[in-house]
């Protein structure tokens, strides 16, 4: 056991470094959070950087246009990124992390040459239609219906918590296709072109004041049947490749940010008066810091551990061990953010100077924390997955 | 980078635990536990560990020793936690080759009451103080007095005062055995931390209660999944600690830092798992029968061994 580079990690993480601090300070600054043609272009400018500098897709195979990265090499770009202050992935999430390995694993040639090259260079912005109102944990209740008439689908249904739908090209898209047929087996997986018509977008506001997510209505929208990915009703064994990925690494940048963040606020702890008394001599807070960036550090020990025990994907179930406790961790972080700012942390505009990013970006921040234990599969239903595929206790929800 | 174990570590880890079964299982130790504190440790199963080579793991070959890493140790002590092994264990490793004597215990001069672990079984005890390092002979200890152990397997002698005894290192070795005891305790954690959580699941898929396992009920599945996940997370924190303690590029600085993040994250996993053990047990759980306890009593007495839980939140905070 090391935590060392080899030697080609080794460059491979010089080279890197060497490239973003050359490229981040020009980015240019960070648009509205409400404002998603801004975010959009913001995002795929981003990734256009990166595809011209060979580091788009660093973990996706060179066969479909990606760098081949090992997972060692793929963590030290998440790191390295996260630690330069480079944009996070944004607008390109789907299309990077799920259709994407979606399509390589399982797309017909035709979709993969279409939609891989262009995925990578930011020419393309992709989101989920997976959950809908009555389809939250319980996926597989989905009812939004797909009739075959002929080469095409006719769709009709109501997606929800769908991000940055009103700036996406594609959708992933499950429908249900066999409406008779075991839940499990009645559904498939289809490309769905946001400009169809009969699709509406309408933004929903989140706790957060602003409109991260969105609903998609549906209304007899014609989908070729060309577009489905896999076979006809085997869709939920489709959607379970992309959950692979969403519950293994998607998790490392965020652990480094939160890293960083934990640091930062330790700094700001030893500056910081909290209701006229130094905030360091609360050892009370002090204890919480300590702990939480302790849970953080061994997290980030944990990524690293799980990528060598597995040599590729976290296998999902370890994943769920990563998201279940990066959720809490993250939100115990903000809580204690929070209780340095003191009345600072009435308001999202920046109010306390010396606060690194802002202490409007901290309050916002605590915000958005409180989607982590629900949004890619609640901490309870992690839980549930950790019981019965690890420790092998009964299946079901009693 | 690699955090996992090569195949020559796992060979290893199956040996010691093949030893802990074979020379002090479960029965045994419960045995000892029952008859006098001079019987823990059990001299002829302390002879098969210093045998197997736990205690002069990290010695050169050329001094008779194994001449392993951190690494190895924190995998062997790990086991020697998971089998609830009694004994002096971090105190004798350290002093491997450094203090002579079979059996030799630790105790850090930290105020009263001054309790020494395992007293009557020992060669010679050795002293930590901010000054130093100082072996002291067990003959000289006037006026030890045994107390009611908290764990029938950790029993431990009040002393009234810790004689001069013979100087052995300066600062600088009271502060490498601090930190790596400190690593030692926290594998021995994590160990008992796996040991509750794999007897809590063993009950709950064979206990029946409304007609079904009570591993099947969401509230204790989601009591293990949180277990697992904080055993998960406290091993991969010891084992960073440890590859990084084995890396002479490393300075003293960031070799702290994930010692005590590895001590918060073990003593939590350790105390948290011991207790949802013996409430996943029930009634059961309360009583002498049921092992739970042990996890419990012995996770609490490393708390106290190389800085508490809270000292060590505080340290990962100050060197943050």
């Amino acid at each position: 056991m090391d935590l060392c580079d080899s030697p080609e990690e080794g460059r491979f993480r010089h080279e890197l470094r060497s490239w973003l601090a050359s490229v981040v300070p020009g980015l240019p600054p960070r648009p509205d959070p409400d404002d998603w043609p801004a975010r959009r272009a913001y995002d795929t400018h981003w990734q256009c950087l990166l595809h011209d500098a060979g580091y788009a897709g660093v973990h996706w195979p060179r066969e479909w246009g990606g760098r081949g990265a090992t997972p060692a090499e793929h963590l030290i770009y998440l790191e390295e990124t996260e630690r330069a202050g480079a944009p996070y992935v944004g607008t390109n999430f789907v299309g990077l992390l799920h259709a994407g390995p979606t399509l390589m694993a399982l797309g017909t040639p035709e979709q993969r040459a279409r939609h891989l090259p262009r995925i990578l260079a930011g020419e393309e912005v992709w989101c989920q239609g997976f959950s809908e109102p009555e389809a939250g944990s319980d996926l597989a209740a989905l009812r939004t219906r797909a009739v075959r008439d002929g080469d095409e689908y006719v769709v009709t249904g109501h997606k929800v918590w769908t991000s940055h739908a009103s700036v996406a090209d594609y959708c992933e898209l499950l429908v249900r296709t066999a409406p008779d047929a075991p839940r499990h087996r009645g559904i498939s997986w289809l490309i769905l072109p946001m400009d169809s018509p009969g699709v509406q977008v309408r933004p929903l506001r989140t706790l957060m004041g602003s409109a991260e997510f969105s609903e998609v209505f549906l209304d007899d929208v014609r989908i070729p049947v060309a577009n489905r990915v896999g076979s006809e009703n085997d869709g939920w064994r489709v959607a379970m490749v992309t959950f692979a990925f969403e519950r293994g690494t998607a998790f490392a940048g965020e652990v480094v940010g939160s890293l960083v963040l934990a640091h930062e606020l330790t700094v700001l702890a030893r500056s910081t008066t909290v209701a006229g008394q130094p905030a360091w001599e609360d050892v009370g807070l002090r204890r919480e810091l300590g702990r939480v960036s302790a849970e953080l550090e061994a997290l980030w020990a944990l990524t690293r551990r799980s990528v060598s025990a597995v040599d590729g994907a976290v296998a999902g179930a370890g994943g769920s061990v990563l998201k279940l406790s990066y959720s809490q961790a993250r939100q115990r972080l903000l809580e204690l953010a929070a209780g340095l700012l003191g009345r600072a942390a009435l308001s999202t505009d920046d109010l306390t100077p010396g606060v690194p990013g802002g202490s409007g970006r901290l309050v916002a921040e605590r915000l958005h924390a409180l989607s982590l234990t629900i949004a890619a599969g609640s901490s309870q239903i992690q839980r549930d997955i950790v019981a019965e595929r690890i420790l092998g206790l009964p299946r079901g929800r009693g | 980078m690699n955090l996992v174990a090569s195949k020559d570590q796992e060979a290893l880890v199956r040996g010691v635990r093949e030893l802990v079964a074979g020379t002090q299982p479960r029965e045994r130790l419960r045995a000892l536990a029952e008859g006098p504190a001079a019987g823990v440790p059990d001299r002829a199963g302390w002879a098969a560990l210093g045998g197997a080579g736990v205690f002069g793991l990290r010695r050169p070959e050329a001094a008779g020793g194994v001449g392993l890493g951190m690494v190895e140790a924190v995998l062997v002590f790990e086991e020697l936690g998971r089998g609830l092994v009694p004994g002096p264990l971090v105190a004798t490793h350290l002093a491997s080759g450094v203090v002579d004597g079979a059996v030799v215990g630790l105790v850090e001069e930290v105020g009263q009451p001054i309790l020494v672990e395992y007293l009557e079984a020992l060669d010679v005890l050795v002293v930590l103080d901010a000054s130093g390092v100082r072996a002291v002979e067990v003959a000289e200890l006037r006026g030890a007095l045994p107390v009611t152990p908290l764990d029938p397997l950790t029993p431990v002698c009040r002393v009234g005062e810790l004689p001069p005894g013979r100087r052995i290192g300066g600062p600088d070795l009271a502060e490498k055995w601090r930190r790596e005891g400190a690593a030692l305790v926290a594998a021995l954690q994590v160990g008992l931390a796996a040991a509750s959580l794999s007897a809590a699941v063993t009950y709950a898929l064979r206990r029946e209660q409304f007609g079904r396992p009570i591993g099947s009920f969401q509230a204790i599945k989601h009591l293990l999944a949180d277990l697992h996940a904080r055993v998960e997370l406290a091993r991969a924190g010891l084992y960073a600690a440890a590859a990084l303690l084995d890396d002479p590029e490393v300075g003293e600085r960031d070799r702290d830092r994930a010692v005590s993040v590895a001590r918060v994250c073990a003593a939590e996993a350790a105390e948290r798992g011991a207790r949802d053990a013996i409430q996943v047990h029930g009634g059961m759980g309360f009583t002498w029968e049921v092992d739970a306890h042990l996890f419990l009593k012995r996770a609490w007495v490393l708390s106290t061994c190389f800085g508490s839980p809270d000292q060590h939140a505080e340290r990962v905070a100050a060197l943050g």
